[in-house]
Parts: C-alpha cells; sequence; structure tokens
C-alpha cells in the first residue's frame, strides 16, 4: 500500500498534467471553428454575468412611448434603443442580455443533473452487471422509446409549467445517454489490469468505481456533456416557445420567441433577434464540442 | 433471418410494457384528483363523480386498473377525447396522414440534397465546398427549427408573398381523402388547383421539419463515404482502371449508405419530436399539433394515448430499420 502511495504523486504531478493539457490545446487549437466557438462562448458567460453593467434598461422596464420600435438601422429607430422594442415598450438587446443567464443556467443545471444520475446509473449498471444492469438499462431503453421534446413536454404536463421544472424534466429525457455511455466505459475498462491490480490492492467497490474507473471514461463523458449542453438549450427554449418552460415576463429566449409570434409580420426584429440568440450559442457550444471530439478521442485524431 | 426478428421482437417486450405503465401512470401522476383531470374542466356533480370512477374503475386496486387499461388498449379502445367527445383512435386516424405526409417530405428533402451532398464533399475533402458545407450542417444541426419556421414565414410568406402561412390546404377545395395525403389525393381526384395548393403549403414546413436530418445525413454520409474511400475494394476497383465516377457511384456508395440507412430511421424520433414545433407553428393539423393542443386543452384522455401511439409508431419504425438494416447487412445477422 504505501508503494502505491508514494507512486501516485509522481504519476499525476504537475509536468505530467502540464504536458496532457498543452497536448489536447495542441489538438483543440488545431480546429479553427472549435476556438471561434470557445470564444464565442467566453463572450456570451460574459454577457450573462455582466448584464447589468451591459445592458442599457432592466429587463422588464417598459417604455409605454416606444411600442415595436424598429432596431437603430431601420428607418424609425433610434440608437436609444439598439435592437428595437417589443410590443411592450421594452428594451431587446437588454432582455437579450439577461436572456443569456437563463440559457446557460439550462445548460449549466441540465448537464449536471443528467451527468450525475447518468454516471451514477452507468457506474452501477456497467459495474454489478446481473439484474441490476438489466433493470436499469431497461429504464433508460424506455426513456429513449421516446421523442424527446414530447417526453419533455409530458413530464412538464405533470409536473407543472415553469423553467425549473423544465429543466428537470430535461435532465431526465437526456439522462440515458450518459448512463449508456458509462455503462459501456466501465465495462470495457473493469477487465483492465490497473483495475484488476487496484482490486487486489483491497480497494472496495466504491473506490474501484469513482476513483480508478470513472476517471478513465470522462472522455467520452466531456464530448457528450457538451453536446448535452447545446440540446439542453435548444430543448428549453421549444418548451418556452410551446408555452411550457420559462413563464413571461422572463427574458428567456424561447419565451421570448413565443410572445413575439403574432407580431411575425408586422415587425421582424422581435422575431429574429432571440432565435439568432438562440443559434449563436447552440452553434458555438456544437463547434467546441466537434473540437473536443477530436482533442479527447485518440481514435478520431488525426494523425 | 427469422430467429433474429424474434429476438429483436422478443427485446422489445419489456419497453412495450414499459411504455404502457408510463401511460397509465401518466393520469394518474397529474396533480389533483385523475377523475376530474379526466373529466375536465368543467365540474361534476357527486353522482356524476361516482359514475365515472365507475366507469374509468378507479375504485378497482392498482393492478386490476393496469390489466383492465391494457385489455383495452390491446382491443383498440384508446378513449374518448374529453373536448371532441370522438373516440381518440378515430381522430388520431384523421390526423396521422397529415404527419406522415409532411415527415415523408421531409425526409425526401433532406434525403435528396443531403445524400449528394455528404458523397461530394467526401471527394472533394477538405475543399471550400467540403468545409462550407460542413460548416452550414453544423449550423443546420444547431437550428432552433422553431425559429427558422418563423423566419422563413415571415421572408416566403410576409415579404414575398409566395406561400400561404398556415394550414394544409386552400379552405376553397374538399375532397374524401383516398390515400391521407393532400398531394396525392388532388391528383387522383385530378384537381390540378388543389394539388397546387396543397404543395404551397407543403413546402415551408416540410422544408422546417427536413432541416435537422438534412444536416444529420449529409455529415453521416461524408463520413461514410470518407471511411469506404479509404478501403482496399476500392483501391482495387481504382486499380482496375474503372471511371472514377464508377468507383464512387457503385463501389463506394453501396457501402457507405449503409450507416446512412440507420442514420435516416434513426431519424424518426427527432420527426416526430420537430413535428410537434413545425406543426404548432404552421398550424398544421397532424398530430404534433394535436398533442400539444391537448395538453393546453388538458384533454389528459387525448395526450395519454397520443403517448401510447407515438411511442408505439417509433417502436415499430425502429424495429423496420433494424430488420432492413440485418437485410443489406449480412454481417448483423450473425452476431
Amino acid at each position: 500500500m504505501s508503494q502505491s502511495t508514494e507512486i501516485a504523486p509522481m504519476a499525476s504531478g504537475s509536468p505530467d498534467r502540464l504536458t496532457g493539457f498543452r497536448t489536447f490545446w495542441h489538438y483543440f487549437s488545431v480546429n479553427r471553428g472549435a476556438v471561434i466557438g470557445l470564444f464565442v462562448f467566453i463572450l456570451l458567460v460574459l454577457a450573462a454575468l455582466f448584464a447589468p453593467l451591459l445592458a442599457p434598461y432592466a429587463p422588464d422596464v417598459q417604455d409605454k412611448t416606444a411600442f415595436l420600435r424598429p432596431p437603430a438601422w431601420q428607418a424609425g429607430g433610434s440608437a436609444q434603443y439598439l435592437l428595437g422594442t417589443d410590443a411592450v415598450g421594452r428594451d431587446i438587446l437588454s432582455r437579450l442580455l439577461y436572456g443569456a443567464r437563463f440559457s446557460l443556467l439550462i445548460g449549466a443545471v441540465v448537464v449536471t443533473l443528467a451527468l450525475t444520475g447518468g454516471i451514477t446509473l452507468g457506474l452501477l449498471a456497467g459495474y454489478f452487471r446481473g439484474w441490476v444492469d438489466v433493470a436499469i438499462m431497461r429504464v433508460m431503453d424506455l426513456i429513449l422509446a421516446f421523442p424527446s421534446l414530447l417526453l419533455a413536454l409530458v413530464l412538464v404536463t405533470i409536473l407543472g409549467p415553469g423553467l425549473f421544472n423544465a429543466m428537470l424534466a430535461i435532465s431526465l429525457v437526456l439522462q440515458p445517454h450518459f448512463a449508456r455511455l458509462v455503462r459501456a466505459a466501465v465495462m470495457a475498462e473493469k477487465s483492465r489490469e490497473y483495475v484488476v491490480a487496484a482490486k487486489v490492492a483491497g480497494a472496495g467497490h466504491l473506490r474501484l468505481m469513482l476513483a480508478t474507473i470513472l476517471p478513465n471514461c470522462l472522455a467520452p463523458l466531456i464530448v457528450q456533456g457538451t453536446l448535452s449542453f447545446s440540446n439542453a438549450i435548444l430543448e428549453a427554449a421549444a418548451l418556452g416557445f410551446l408555452g411550457l418552460g420559462a413563464q413571461p415576463p422572463t427574458p428567456e429566449w424561447g419565451t421570448m420567441l413565443a410572445s413575439a409570434r403574432e407580431f411575425i409580420l408586422r415587425a421582424w426584429w422581435v422575431v429574429t433577434f432571440p432565435g439568432l440568440a438562440i443559434l449563436i450559442t447552440v452553434l458555438a457550444i456544437n463547434l467546441i464540442g466537434d473540437g473536443l471530439r477530436d482533442a479527447l478521442d485518440p481514435k478520431l485524431r488525426r494523425s | 433471418m427469422l430467429r433474429y426478428l424474434l429476438n429483436k421482437i422478443a427485446l422489445l417486450i419489456p419497453t412495450l410494457v414499459g411504455i404502457t405503465i408510463c401511460a397509465f401512470a401518466f393520469v394518474r401522476l397529474l396533480p389533483g384528483d385523475p377523475i376530474l383531470a379526466m373529466a375536465g374542466e368543467h365540474g361534476v356533480t357527486p353522482a356524476r363523480y361516482e359514475e365515472l370512477k365507475e366507469q374509468f374503475g378507479y375504485n378497482l386496486p392498482i393492478w386490476q386498473q393496469y390489466a383492465r387499461y391494457v385489455g383495452e388498449v390491446a382491443t383498440g379502445d384508446f378513449g374518448v377525447s374529453i373536448s371532441s367527445k370522438r373516440p381518440v383512435i378515430e381522430e388520431f386516424k384523421t390526423l396521422f396522414p397529415a404527419t406522415l405526409e409532411l415527415s415523408f417530405f421531409a425526409m425526401i428533402f433532406a434525403m435528396v440534397l443531403g445524400i449528394p451532398a455528404g458523397i461530394f464533399a467526401a471527394v472533394k475533402r477538405g475543399s471550400w465546398f467540403d468545409q462550407s458545407l460542413m460548416g452550414t450542417a453544423l449550423v443546420g444541426y444547431s437550428m432552433p427549427i422553431f425559429w427558422w419556421g418563423l423566419l422563413l414565414i415571415i421572408f416566403f410568406s410576409g415579404y414575398l408573398g409566395w406561400t400561404p402561412v398556415s394550414g394544409r390546404m386552400g379552405l376553397q377545395f374538399f375532397f374524401k381523402p383516398i390515400t391521407g395525403f393532400m398531394t396525392i389525393d388532388s391528383i387522383l381526384y385530378g384537381k390540378w388547383d388543389a394539388f397546387r395548393s396543397a404543395l404551397s403549403h407543403l413546402v415551408l414546413p416540410a422544408i422546417v421539419l427536413g432541416t435537422i436530418p438534412l444536416a444529420v445525413i449529409a455529415r453521416q454520409t461524408r463520413s461514410a463515404m470518407l471511411e469506404v474511400l479509404g478501403e482496399d475494394y476500392v483501391r482495387t476497383a481504382r486499380a482496375k482502371g474503372l471511371s472514377s465516377a464508377r468507383v464512387i457511384g457503385v463501389h463506394a456508395l453501396r457501402n457507405a449508405l449503409i450507416p446512412v440507412v440507420t442514420t435516416i430511421g434513426l431519424q424518426v424520433g427527432t420527426l416526430l419530436a420537430g413535428a410537434i414545433l413545425t406543426e404548432t407553428i404552421f398550424a398544421w393539423p397532424g398530430i404534433g399539433k394535436w398533442m400539444v393542443d391537448s395538453i393546453f386543452k388538458r384533454d389528459y384522455v387525448v395526450v395519454q394515448s397520443g403517448l401510447l401511439l407515438i411511442a408505439l409508431i417509433v417502436m415499430a419504425v425502429n424495429l423496420i430499420v433494424d430488420v432492413l438494416y440485418a437485410v443489406i447487412n449480412p454481417r448483423i445477422r450473425a452476431a
């Protein structure tokens, strides 16, 4: 035992980890799209963090003299409202900036919940096999048998509309992907020599699962986590758009689109900008996801 | 082959049971009293309440209720819609062809553009065409389709005035459905202006619904082609002096299409989820809009049975895809 504790710090010492990150960055930065995606994503995080400083107005302030004012560059627009105003005179730019908070929050919460649930179930299924595996994976198959948006809709009907319930529903729907991934990875790793060695050294089930096997399954999980982040934003926006996600006057982008729908033929800007914000965010995250796949998956790595 | 098929069907049984349990549990998990929920918003007298309780079987033990539910569903009894008072299965039968027609044309759109684009990108790997196509595909894949639909309405219906905003057919046309596909029925009746009307209503929703499958198919075709183009038998074909078109079109494509067929099959769930949004935007009278409307009308009998029917369709299509895959790829059957 004492030997292994001596070896461990050397193996994961700082020079090794640094080269690990360098290798990662080397492969990640080859992908120009991924770097652009990362840059846009950082901008979005900054916009969300500093929304109160950046936004010219509070997201729910109504100007009764400026309903459906077009953006600044169009006739009738003014620099006062750069991207125009909505039907009750709220500044669209300010609402979009505050909306970034919701979208990033949705992504973060959903991925955290889905990842935690998926890792737990996948580890249990892949490690113990037998009836535990059968029971867990049958339930996962069942969740995947429904179109994801339909299942999320039905769950929100049960839980009641709202942002939090929408996030819960989406996490539940996305979670089987993680469980399947972890299970497959655990099954592949379980019979490897280092796991057997740890077992012989006296590691318990929990230690074997969490400390020995799990760190070696991280790469596909990170990629899937990124893709789920963007999926969660899309699905939450879709629920908001259908009126079952975040409720007005929350400046969530999907919800903004829902209330803009009736003005589509009169005021293009109330529809265009919130959707563009969703598209840019999701695209940036998917670009990062592609880059991560290239960098983390040695099989797909260009030699 | 028969053993493979039976094996696949046997594996579906637990899922099938699970789906019925989900649909059964749905009504019982709704907040509030399930009978009041099933009875709609109007409220009921105590006498009627007891009657309904008897009718829905809520005074039985839970496992008997479930057995009763499965019995009903197995004999094709999916309940009666609270809002329209019509049997749910009748409503489904009238609305499903609309979703099928929309999904069919969406898939045609995605395949006709996606497969050639993917092949061309793979053949010209690294060219500007390849790069811009893959960039566009990623944009398509990231698209919030409900917004994409609104944008197309703004441009094609609002600005250009080319297409109608909503619905399936001009109101002046009416005929008894034969196939349920408006485009085909109008041809069968020989009404060409009705055909034009049906087509102009169909084109935007089909593009919107087909966008994500298009992106997925283009990406999948490209990567499958790239893999196949590096294989020995393709090199052999080239070495034999066959023309480039023949090598790509026959030797490579035939093998590259195998994973693409699976991808296309797996898009069915995406299509049905997308149909919920697309049909809502374009007021397309299919099962997606039906589900959303029923949720808002609190017509939970429809939601329950719709959930069940849609899950069954997805399951059946996945089974068909599995079988087709085994037919075109003998290696799967042996495994």
